[in-house]
């Protein structure tokens, strides 16, 4: 495979050249923590300006599908300045503490759940050249990290001392944890199928054809069970559960205000994107253009549109499907969505992680 | 046998009064026995109670009970009273009809009624610290300052017997243990749909008893009645149940009409069925409105807003009002049609008809809809009547009460339609009700909408209207079942005593029943689907 096109739009020269000359007029320690904490702070800035733009496509999403116009005062034609105006509401408010509450957990629980939203979240293959944490057992990493939200989330429902947000957090503690087992199993098949852990590698393994049809029949199925499970991660409807407004209020973040609730808000948004990219970096192949085997020619004009292009069409793409199927199911009930996920959803992942070794020891995988 | 003939073979000593309704005037010594033989009658058995009205009547205080028969839909109503102003006794019967049991608070509440044998004697729409007992006539309207402390809420009941030498004995029921955990809903709540607090008791999400709690609306509607004119009274109506507001004022009306024997024309009877049945309408795609939001879909809700948007134009043209009509007038209506009325109401039939697929598309036959209704809060058929939970919610559970076919007004005798029942009981069931009693209002309005015939749309009537002496009432169905107006006249040119059936009343009343064993999720959809508006709870 003729990939020097690619390389065209890869980052990695760029990078490399402002680590040498950083290094050329510094010492490589101080050199490599500037460019940490320039990253840190692109990485931060991205999350905001996604998730305003997260925000503001459900908004619009949500429109359509309810036969409305959404937002279309505030900035203009369309709405635009809606979102960063709510922003900067949700930024002018008072965090309020509540008398009764365990104030060291109260305010330590949004940033567990952000801090986890934005380590999965700087894991995220963006381009060549272009993924902040690249390690051989990334996809491990990633599974880990977003284990940490679930704590944060339990942190608050209990630290508001409220009989609504407690249960809505062991509401949320139980299916998240019942739904991360399905996720890492689909996970490992497709870890299977690309014989290795690395964010990179995968991605760079579906250069002759995404995972979702090198995989067939089992990779078709192992994504729906992927969105499924990611779409009970995000706590997103279906499965907003945790935060059901018509039963619990707002779940387990009813308490707070201001920025606190900014960030809860906020890493909700930001893990409806994670999942997304995550899918689509599993079953879609990330940044990689469409390839087809043997078609070089059309190969190559795939290769002229760059891989950030790509993968963030991808995500908006699943993201997309996530809101359509939010906005058109009713919620469960918390007995169903164990009961889907223990009976149902775990041996369905069990199976196919199991038909996918045995394709792949058969060589049925392409 | 005549129903009359039946009361006198059980207590002799009962005397009838005929001004307005046959009223069975019963000795308190024997009501109690008269009840249980009405309740247990072998051929025709009274098992529904409409309705328990507290009265004060000057000497005496005591209640008007109304009984009808689901059988035969023979109705009858009973007087008893006591003349002890300062313990008035009366036995409960409240484990005859289970309705009787918060009915009874409800005049306990008013009235100071001790009913013997009610195991659950707390307050219902006022605060627990409430000095007197405000719709006696000697109330003292300076008694209750306005009272800026908080309600301590009161977990154990008090219930009276009666000693054997008569004295009143005070015993005390375990509404919640200290060790429950009670979780509060609402009055500020988003499911509860208005201003009514339930407190839950909850085993981890099980639900183990809900115990409503009433009044946070109550605006003592009938009392006031009391020192307005006929007139007056009508504009309160509209503000009990807020999505019938024209079926309500209709009965108010009628009820007056019948009492003062004014005759209205038909154009006017041809326009409040039609209104009615727009209402109808109105309130059942309001109801699907906020069943699909309180299961968390989003969509559908907008769908049912979008059509009801036609409804209330149509309604705004004639009428002027949207939410509230203020349509009805004793003698008629407010003013006639609007010229393009005929036209907007068929072809918003035709639209209706057209659209309705998508509702059943996007949520009736999702999945996660069926798993979450299907066989969830089930009452049977006893149990609705038992409760007097009227309207959709009885014929989700099989029972035939609709007003419109057992006892029509209007010009309801002149169409046909079908009644809705079904036999599951579920919340699935009593969704499909109003779902399939939509397209039946389409049905009776198609029938009337040509044929509105010419005349005047409302009969003159004095200025002030007097209603001769006399116990009057007169039931509708609204959207969510039985309303009665009960109107006692002493002939002045204000009502003696105005009450209102609240169709809502026992529905909430049902809630404990039909939500026990289910989770709280289910407590919402099981709420949202027997339909409840709270003013017309409070009143």
């Amino acid at each position: 495979m003729n990939n020097s096109f690619l390389d065209y739009y890869s980052l990695q020269p760029v990078t490399s050249w402002i680590h040498d000359a950083l290094c050329s007029v510094m010492p490589e320690a101080l050199a490599i923590f500037l460019e940490c904490v320039v990253i840190g702070v692109v990485l931060v800035a991205l999350y905001a300006v996604l998730a305003i733009i997260l925000i503001y496509m459900e908004r619009k999403v949500c429109a359509a599908f309810q036969c409305r116009i959404g937002p279309n005062r505030v900035g203009g034609k369309g709405g635009l300045m809606q979102v960063p105006a709510d922003v900067l509401k949700i930024l002018t408010k008072e965090i309020i503490r509540l008398k009764n509450s365990d104030h060291l957990l109260y305010d330590l629980a949004p940033y567990l759940v952000i801090l986890a939203s934005i380590l999965t979240f700087s894991c995220l293959p963006w381009n060549k050249g272009a993924q902040v944490l690249d390690m051989n057992i990334g996809i491990l990493f990633v599974l880990a990290a977003s284990s940490i939200g679930v704590v944060g989330i339990l942190l608050a429902g209990w630290a508001s001392n409220n009989k609504y947000t407690m249960i809505g957090a062991v509401r949320s503690g139980a299916m998240i944890i019942s739904y991360e087992l399905s996720m890492g199993i689909i996970v490992l098949a497709m870890v299977v199928l690309s014989e290795t852990t690395s964010l990179s590698g995968i991605v760079e393994g579906q250069a002759n054809g995404w995972n979702i049809f090198k995989g067939h029949i089992a990779a078709i199925l192992a994504f729906v069970v992927f969105l499924i499970a990611g779409n009970a991660e995000a706590n997103r409807g279906p499965f907003d559960l945790a935060e059901a407004e018509q039963e619990l209020l707002a779940g387990y973040h009813t308490e707070y205000s201001g920025l606190h609730f900014g960030f809860f808000y906020l890493a909700e948004y930001l893990n409806l994107f994670i999942t997304a990219g995550f899918a689509s970096t599993l079953f879609l192949g990330g940044w990689m253009p469409l390839h087809v085997a043997g078609l070089d020619a059309f190969n190559n004009v795939m290769d002229y549109i760059p891989g950030f292009v790509w993968f963030f069409g991808k995500t908006f793409f699943v993201v997309w499907l996530l809101m359509w199927i939010k906005w058109t199911f009713v919620r469960l009930r918390i007995d169903q969505v164990l009961t889907f996920e223990w009976k149902y959803l775990m041996p369905t992942s069990l199976l196919l992680l199991v038909l996918m070794v045995v394709l792949k020891v058969s060589g049925l995988v392409f | 046998m005549d129903i009359k003939d039946k009361i006198l073979k059980i207590v002799p000593e009962v005397t009838f009064t005929e001004q307005g309704d046959t009223v069975a005037v019963v000795p308190l010594a024997s009501f109690r026995k008269l009840a249980e033989a009405l309740r247990h009658d072998p051929e025709d058995a009274m098992d529904f109670m409409r309705d328990i009205v507290g009265m004060d009547w000057g000497e005496t205080l005591g209640a008007l009970y109304y009984l009808e028969s689901t059988t035969s839909n023979r109705r009858i109503t009973l007087r008893t009273e006591t003349d002890n102003r300062e313990n008035p006794v009366i036995p409960s019967v409240c484990d005859l009809w289970a309705t009787a049991q918060i009915k009874e608070r409800e005049a306990h509440d008013f009235f100071g009624i001790i009913f013997t044998g009610n195991p659950d004697l707390r307050r219902l729409f006022l605060r627990e610290d409430w000095v007197g007992y405000p719709f006696r006539k000697d109330y003292d309207m300076k008694s209750n300052p306005l009272n800026m402390t908080n309600e301590e809420d009161d977990d154990v009941a008090p219930t009276y017997e009666l000693g054997s030498k008569g004295e009143l004995i005070c015993g005390k029921n375990v509404v919640f243990a200290p060790e429950e955990f009670v979780i509060n809903m609402g009055p500020q709540h988003p499911s509860t749909h208005g201003a009514l607090r339930m407190r839950i008791s909850l085993d981890g999400e099980t639900v183990k008893r809900v115990d409503p709690v009433c009044g946070y609306i109550h605006r003592g509607i009938e009392k006031m009645n009391e020192s307005l004119t006929y007139p007056q009274t009508l504009a309160l109506t509209d503000r009990l149940d807020y999505l019938s507001a024209h079926q309500s004022r209709h009965a108010l009306c009628m009820c007056i009409e019948k009492a003062a024997g004014i005759e209205i024309s038909e154009r006017a009877k041809y326009i409040r069925t039609i209104m009615d049945e727009l209402q109808r309408i109105d309130s059942h795609l309001l109801y699907f409105s906020c069943l699909v939001l309180d299961m968390g879909g989003f969509t559908p809700f907008f769908y049912g807003f979008r059509e009801r948007e036609m409804v209330l134009d149509i309604f705004e043209e004639t009428t002027g009002g949207r939410l509230i009509q203020n349509y009805n007038m004793i003698g008629g209506v407010q003013a006639d049609l609007h010229p393009d009325f005929q036209k907007k109401v068929k072809a918003f039939i035709k639209h209706m008809r057209g659209i309705v697929h998508e509702y059943h598309e996007i949520f009736t036959g999702n999945v996660i809809v069926t798993s979450r209704m299907k066989g969830v809060g089930v009452l049977s058929r006893e149990d609705v009547i038992s409760y007097g939970a009227t309207g959709g919610t009885g014929r989700a559970s099989g029972w035939s009460n609709d007003v419109r076919k057992h006892h029509p007004y209007g010009v309801y005798d002149k169409v046909e339609f079908k009644e809705i029942l079904r036999t599951e009981g579920d919340s699935f069931a009593r969704y499909m009700v109003r779902m399939d009693e939509i397209m039946e209002s389409l049905h009776i309005i198609e029938q009337l909408i040509d044929n509105i015939p010419e005349g005047e749309y409302r009969v003159k009537t004095k200025p002030i209207i007097r209603v001769p002496e006399g116990i009057y009432s007169q039931s509708v169905e609204t959207s969510r079942g039985e309303f009665d107006v009960i109107l006692e006249s002493h002939g002045d040119k204000s009502p003696y005593r105005l009450h209102y059936r609240s169709a809502c009343l026992p529905l909430v009343h049902t809630l404990d029943k039909a939500c026990r064993g289910w989770k709280i999720a289910d407590l919402i959809v099981i709420g949202a689907s027997i339909d409840l508006v709270i003013p017309d709870i409070d009143r």
